[in-house]
């Protein structure tokens, strides 16, 4: 089976939490054609039995995040032409976390991360108050703003090394989340955020290797905002020490 | 695994050590011409307090940063954990400040 | 199979820190038990001191010093990126870091030659 002008060369991890292997398709090569159109074709006209995961197909919801010959991609953003080498594309779930079938990770642990990191709304007032007026223009919201188009697509989380090797570490997307609520004037558990930041899984654990910044579809910068818990915890150390 | 203490801990003793490497550097590229003896290296060190100062605190400090440089590292690359990765933390820290402290002392000390 | 996405230039800058580190870590032993020698031994310090004429032994220490000057470079970039407010010019930093390394390592090899 070889690579031609109107065919690609598609090699999909199939398996699951146990074990797999790959296998190779050749899918009809099209202009324009996403990488999840190169997976859905194979699903649809090749074999049924391959499980692989999307919905909005427009690269909002974060759920078709894929390795794409070995680098994170969301795969209904990615064009094909992109990617292929030689009219070759190798398709793998997401690294850094569990496989449940096929292309499809376990993303619990993700998640689950998400709360770790205070990734959950400390309201400051309650529904019989006003709503609260925020200056757009302040330092703190700028700051936020950088951070909160966020799909959860755990591209980031794939590209980390530093999750690879340390699997209590919080990853990049809990951390930018983190940060995000931490500038958030709406937002009244900064404290608790930087407390569940500073664990033996937390922010402190990155090397600023970039790789989550690098990767990032929606070009947001984690690396940043992990930066900023770490400027802000030093900060709370210190006067924690001066305080105690 | 790294967490605020030992962040804390690694970064303050990058810091203490940034004047102390540049010093050192200078001192390698200067002290390198001509070539090394003992006596010279004596000449420059022995009896000197502002040496003994100098290369006390380098030591000090790296056996802290580079302790917790190694622990990273046996975590995220050899898997270690718990109770062998903090022996392996203060295994690093006192080899490097006893082994330092004796050198110190051998050119410093009249 | 599962590669990790690498080969950008703050993943070299990374692993080039890492290694350096773990370099120095392991070389500092040696160097703190030949100075010792110092006090117990002065006649074989001397005779490993001149050991270091040889070319190889010059070119060895020629790295050392890259290792401890990219370190130094490499981390003062660090120490920057997360105790000062955030710069979006990390790659030029990070190579900056490593010229530098070069400047220090090269003066000191003319130095010693």
């Amino acid at each position: 089976m070889g690579a031609d002008q109107e065919h690609l060369e598609v090699t999909v991890w199939r398996g699951t939490a146990v074990g797999g292997r790959t296998e190779t398709f050749e899918v009809p090569a099209h202009d324009s054609q996403t990488v999840l159109d190169v997976v859905s074709w194979i699903q649809q006209y090749a074999d049924p039995t391959l499980s692989y995961r999307f919905a909005c197909r427009v690269g909002m919801c974060g759920s078709c995040a894929m390795m794409v010959n070995g680098e994170p991609r969301w795969t209904c953003r990615t064009h094909v032409q992109k990617v292929a080498r030689a009219g070759k594309v190798r398709i793998e779930p997401l690294r850094n976390l569990p496989v449940i079938k096929d292309l499809v990770a376990d993303m619990d642990p993700f998640f689950e991360k998400w709360i770790e990191a205070e990734g959950v709304h400390h309201p400051t007032r309650t529904r019989a108050d006003a709503i609260e007026r925020i200056d757009p223009e302040s330092a703190a919201r700028v700051e936020a703003n950088t951070g909160i188009e966020c799909i959860n697509c755990a591209v980031c989380y794939a590209a980390c090394d530093t999750v690879a090797g340390n699997s209590d570490y919080l990853g990049p997307a809990a951390l930018n989340r983190a940060w995000t609520l931490f500038n958030d004037a709406k937002d009244a558990g900064k404290q608790a955020v930087l407390d569940a930041v500073s664990g033996s899984g937390g922010c402190h654990n990155c090397h600023s290797m970039g790789s989550c910044t690098h990767y990032c579809p929606n070009e947001l910068n984690p690396m940043a905002a992990i930066a900023g818990l770490k400027r802000e915890t030093a900060k709370s150390f210190f006067r924690r020490r001066r305080d105690a | 695994m790294l967490d605020l203490r030992l962040y804390m801990a690694q970064r303050i003793s990058a810091m203490v050590m940034i004047p102390l490497t540049v010093g050192h550097l200078a001192v390698i590229v200067y002290a390198i011409e001509g070539g090394l003896t003992t006596a010279e290296i004596l000449g420059r060190t022995q009896g000197s307090v502002f040496w003994f100062l100098f290369y006390g605190s380098f030591v000090l400090a790296v056996s802290v940063h580079a302790a917790i440089g190694v622990r990273v590292i046996a975590h995220e690359w050899l898997r270690m954990k718990g109770a062998w990765l903090s022996a392996l933390t203060w295994t690093v820290c006192l080899v490097l400040l006893v082994m330092g402290a004796r050198a110190v002392i051998a050119v410093t000390w009249i | 199979m599962r590669r990790p996405p690498r080969s950008h230039p703050l993943w070299l800058a990374y692993i080039l820190h890492r290694l350096s580190g773990l370099g120095l870590a392991l070389f500092l032993p040696v160097h703190f038990w030949v100075l010792s020698l110092a006090l117990t031994q002065p006649q074989q310090l001397d005779e490993l001191l001149v050991f270091t004429q040889m070319p190889m032994v010059k070119l060895a220490e020629f790295g050392l010093v890259f290792l401890l000057a990219v370190h130094l470079f490499g981390g003062l970039r660090l120490l920057a990126l997360e105790f000062l407010p955030w710069s979006g010019r990390q790659k030029s930093l990070a190579a900056g870091a490593v010229g530098m390394a070069f400047l220090i390592s090269g003066t000191f090899l003319i130095q010693a030659v």
